[in-house]
C-alpha cells in the first residue's frame, strides 16, 4: 500500500489499473477525460496489459466493450453526460445480455443549456437501463470502487453491468491522499473473470438473441433478481475488502449521527462530505441532526432507508436531480421506500447543484432549519425571489 | 486447395432460419460461413438476418454468433477480436453480416472506426438496396428510380431521387487492408474473396448485392438471376481493392440491357424512357471512370 496525491478520476485509473481489465474502449469527454489518458499512460508504459480500444464514439465504446465481454473477457469503459445519453441504447443492451462490464461516469449536467459541471441528471436519467450504480464521495473510495466493482459485477449470480459514479469535478478534479493497494493485494481480492455466458470456440453459442411476448418476462425477470441479487454479494465484497485492504464500507448507504436523530438529510455522492460538516455543527449545538448517504441507486436501498429514519421527525432529499414535471428521482424512490415501510414522516426535496451550482453550508442548514417545520415541499435551491418556494 | 463448389465445407452454420424464399441476404451468409469455418464468429446486427435466425429458443448459427445494436456491428466486432486476443486466442475469424442500411447508414460511423484502426474483422454487407426487415424503406443504397415505401412513385416523384452511395469507394479511401464487390449471382467470385480475407490481417470488407425478391418485387426463384444480370448490364461490378489499388474482375464486353433488368422487378416498373435512359447513362459514366482508373 503506497500513499498517493491523487484527484478522483486519477483514483479510479489506479483501481482499474489493479483489476487488469483485458479490454478498455477509450473515448474522451469533460470531465471523465484524465481517466482514458491515465489508463493509456499505463498501457505504455506496461504497467497495464490491456487491449486499448480508440472508438469514435460512445456508442461504439460500450458496445465494443459488450463485444468483449461477449468472448470472456474483462471490460472496461468511461464515460459522461452526453456521452452516456449518446451510448444509452448501449445500456439496458448490455443489461439485458449480463456483460458484467465496469463503466465509470462522471457526473455532469446534460445539454441544453451546454454546460460540464457536476449535477447527477445525466446518470439518474438511466436509473432503469438495468445497471448497478453506485456514487462515492472521496476520491479513496472511487479507487476502491473501481476494483470492488468488478468482484460485485461479474459475480455469477448477479452477472450485471456496473456504473460508477463520481461528481464532475468536485470529485474527479479534486485531489486527496490516497491509499493505493499493491497489485498483490488486488490480486488477492479479485478473482479472474470467469463466465459460461460467453461465446467460445470450444462450445459455440448465439447470444444477444431475440425473445417474443412468451418468454420475454421470464428474461426480464431473471435480470432484475441478477441486480437484486448485488444486495447480497455487495457486503460480501466489503468484508473481503476490508480483510485484505482494511477499509470498511457500509453496504448499500452511509449513516453518520442518525441514530436519535430527529432531521435526516438522505443525499449522494461528493456533497455528503459538506453535510457531515454541517451535521457536527449542528450537533455542536445540541441539536439532533443526522446524514443518510446513499452509495448505491441501483439496487435502492429501500429497507435501509426506511429502518435509518423511521424515527426521526422529517427527513430531506438533497439530490442534484430533477424529473422534470415532477420531482427528483431520488426523492420519489426514497418516498417509495418509506411508504412499503408504513412510514409517514413528512419529507422534503431539494434540487440543487444543478450545473455545478455550488451548494453552501449555509443552504444545507437552511434545510435541517425547514425540516422543523415539518413540511412536504419540492424546492429549488439557488433561483432566488419567490420562485424558490414550493415547486410542488 | 482453391475454394469452389466442389472444395465447399459441406457443413451448415446459418439452417433453419426463416428468411423469405429466395433471400439473396441469407444465401450470402451461408455461404461466407462455409468459406470461413467453423471457427467463425459472427456479429449481426438488428435487421433481416437477427429477425430470421436469432428468436429464442429457435436460434439458427452453428458457430459461435451474437446480434448486435443496429449502429454497432464494426464495434461489437472489434470488442470480440480485442477480448479473443486479449485472452491469447488468435484461431479464429471474426465476422459481421449487415445490410445497406445497416453499413451505409447508422453503421457508416462505427465501421470507419474499425477500418481506422485497421482491427483484424471482416465485414460483409449483404446489399439488398433497401430497409428489408422494416418493409421496404430506402436507404442510402437504394439505387435511383427505385420504388419504396419511403420513395412512392406517383405523379410527382418517380421512386428514389438519389443515386446509390458509393460505399465500395467510400471504404477503400480509408486505406484498408482489403475491399471487394461481389454478388450472389457470381458466388465463385464471392468465395474466392471471402477465402482471401480470410487469410489477410487488419481489417477486411465484402460488399456483396444481394437481390431480395420481396422488396423488388420479383419472383423467389429469380434472385440469382437477377443478381447475374444486374453485373452484366453493368449496373453492379465485380472489384477488388488491395494496396491501395482497385481492380475490376469482370469487364462485360457488351452490357445486356439495363431495361430488361429493371422492368423484371416491380420496383422500377414506373421508370419512363427518360429515366432508363438516366440510368443507362450513369452506368456509362462509371465504367468511363473504372476504364480510367481500375486495373484489369
Amino acid at each position: 500500500m503506497a500513499k498517493e496525491f491523487l484527484s478522483g478520476d486519477e483514483a479510479f485509473a489506479y483501481g482499474v489499473r489493479l483489476a487488469r481489465p483485458q479490454v478498455v474502449s477509450a473515448y474522451p469527454i469533460t470531465p471523465q477525460t484524465i481517466v482514458v489518458e491515465k489508463l493509456s499512460e499505463f498501457v505504455e508504459d506496461g504497467s497495464l496489459k490491456s487491449e486499448f480500444i480508440h472508438v469514435e464514439s460512445e456508442h461504439s465504446a460500450l458496445s465494443c466493450a459488450m463485444g468483449a465481454s461477449s468472448v470472456g473477457a474483462r471490460a472496461f469503459t468511461a464515460t459522461s453526460s452526453q456521452g452516456l445519453l449518446y451510448m444509452a441504447e448501449c445500456l439496458p443492451y448490455a443489461a439485458g445480455g449480463r456483460f458484467p462490464i465496469v463503466m465509470m461516469n462522471a457526473n455532469r449536467s446534460t445539454a441544453l443549456p451546454w454546460n460540464i459541471y457536476g449535477d447527477q441528471r445525466d446518470s439518474l436519467s438511466q436509473l432503469d437501463s438495468g445497471w448497478i450504480q453506485a456514487y462515492a464521495q472521496t476520491a479513496q473510495e472511487a479507487l476502491d470502487l473501481a476494483l470492488m466493482s468488478f468482484y460485485i459485477a461479474e459475480d455469477k449470480d448477479v452477472s450485471t453491468p456496473f456504473m460508477a459514479n463520481l461528481d464532475g469535478f468536485v470529485l474527479t478534479h479534486t485531489y486527496e491522499v490516497v491509499d493505493v493497494p499493491t497489485a498483490e493485494q488486488a490480486d488477492a481480492f479479485l478473482p479472474k473473470f470467469e463466465t459460461e455466458n460467453k461465446m467460445s470456440l470450444d462450445k459455440p453459442k448465439n447470444l444477444a438473441f431475440s425473445a417474443g411476448p412468451d418468454t420475454n418476462t421470464f428474461f426480464k425477470f431473471k435480470e432484475h433478481c441478477g441486480i437484486l441479487n448485488a444486495k447480497e454479494v455487495i457486503p460480501k465484497a466489503e468484508k473481503r475488502f476490508s480483510e485484505i485492504f482494511g477499509r470498511k464500507y457500509t453496504g448499500l448507504t452511509e449513516s453518520y449521527k442518525t441514530d436519535e436523530a430527529d432531521y435526516i438529510i438522505i443525499t449522494l455522492g461528493s456533497i455528503a462530505g459538506l453535510v457531515r460538516e454541517v451535521v457536527d455543527k449542528l450537533r455542536d449545538r445540541g441539536e439532533k441532526v443526522g446524514l443518510l448517504r446513499i452509495r448505491y441507486m441501483r439496487p435502492f436501498p429501500n429497507e435501509e432507508i426506511s429502518a435509518t429514519v423511521k424515527k426521526a421527525k422529517a427527513a430531506a432529499v438533497l439530490e442534484k436531480d430533477i424529473s422534470f414535471g415532477n420531482e427528483g428521482a431520488v426523492y420519489t424512490n426514497v418516498n417509495s421506500a418509506l411508504k412499503k415501510a408504513d412510514l409517514t414522516l413528512p419529507t422534503s426535496n431539494y434540487i440543487a447543484g444543478l450545473g455545478g451550482r455550488n451548494i453552501s453550508a449555509e443552504e444545507i442548514e437552511g434545510i435541517f432549519a425547514e425540516l422543523k417545520e415539518g413540511k412536504t415541499t419540492v424546492k429549488f435551491i439557488g433561483i432566488g425571489g419567490e420562485q424558490s418556494g414550493d415547486q410542488r | 486447395m482453391a475454394i469452389s463448389a466442389k472444395t465447399i465445407n459441406e457443413t451448415e452454420f446459418f439452417y433453419g432460419h426463416k428468411a423469405c424464399a429466395g433471400c439473396g441476404g441469407s444465401l450470402a451468409v451461408k455461404i461466407a460461413l462455409k468459406v470461413l469455418g467453423e471457427k467463425s464468429i459472427a456479429v449481426v446486427p438488428a435487421g433481416c438476418m437477427s429477425a430470421v435466425g436469432f428468436n429464442y429458443p429457435q436460434l439458427c448459427f452453428g458457430c459461435n454468433a451474437i446480434i448486435s445494436t443496429f449502429a454497432g456491428t464494426a464495434s461489437m466486432l472489434t470488442g470480440v477480436e480485442a477480448g479473443l486476443r486479449a485472452q491469447g486466442i488468435t484461431d479464429f475469424h471474426a465476422v459481421g453480416f449487415a445490410g445497406d442500411g445497416g453499413t451505409a447508414d447508422i453503421g457508416i460511423q462505427a465501421l470507419s472506426g474499425a477500418i481506422d484502426r485497421n482491427d483484424d474483422i471482416l465485414y460483409i454487407c449483404y446489399d439488398n438496396e433497401a430497409y428489408m426487415n422494416t418493409g421496404i424503406q430506402k436507404s442510402s443504397l437504394t439505387p435511383f428510380g427505385a420504388k419504396t415505401t419511403t420513395t412512392p412513385a406517383g405523379k410527382n416523384i418517380r421512386g428514389n431521387i438519389r443515386p446509390k452511395k458509393n460505399m465500395f469507394e467510400i471504404v477503400a479511401a480509408h486505406g484498408i487492408s482489403y475491399a471487394a464487390t461481389a454478388s450472389v449471382g457470381y458466388l465463385p467470385d464471392f468465395m474466392k474473396k471471402v477465402e482471401k480475407a480470410k487469410n489477410i490481417r487488419g481489417t477486411k470488407y465484402i460488399h456483396i448485392l444481394a437481390p431480395c425478391p420481396t422488396g423488388w418485387g420479383a419472383a423467389a426463384n429469380e434472385t440469382v438471376e437477377l443478381a447475374k444480370e444486374v453485373v452484366d448490364c453493368g449496373l453492379w461490378y465485380l472489384s477488388e481493392y488491395e494496396n491501395g489499388e482497385f481492380t475490376i474482375n469482370n469487364r462485360p464486353k457488351e452490357f445486356t440491357s439495363v431495361e430488361h433488368y429493371l422492368k423484371r422487378q416491380s420496383r422500377f416498373k414506373h421508370l419512363t424512357d427518360e429515366d432508363i435512359e438516366i440510368i443507362t447513362n450513369a452506368r456509362d459514366k462509371k465504367w468511363e471512370y473504372i476504364d480510367k482508373h481500375f486495373a484489369k
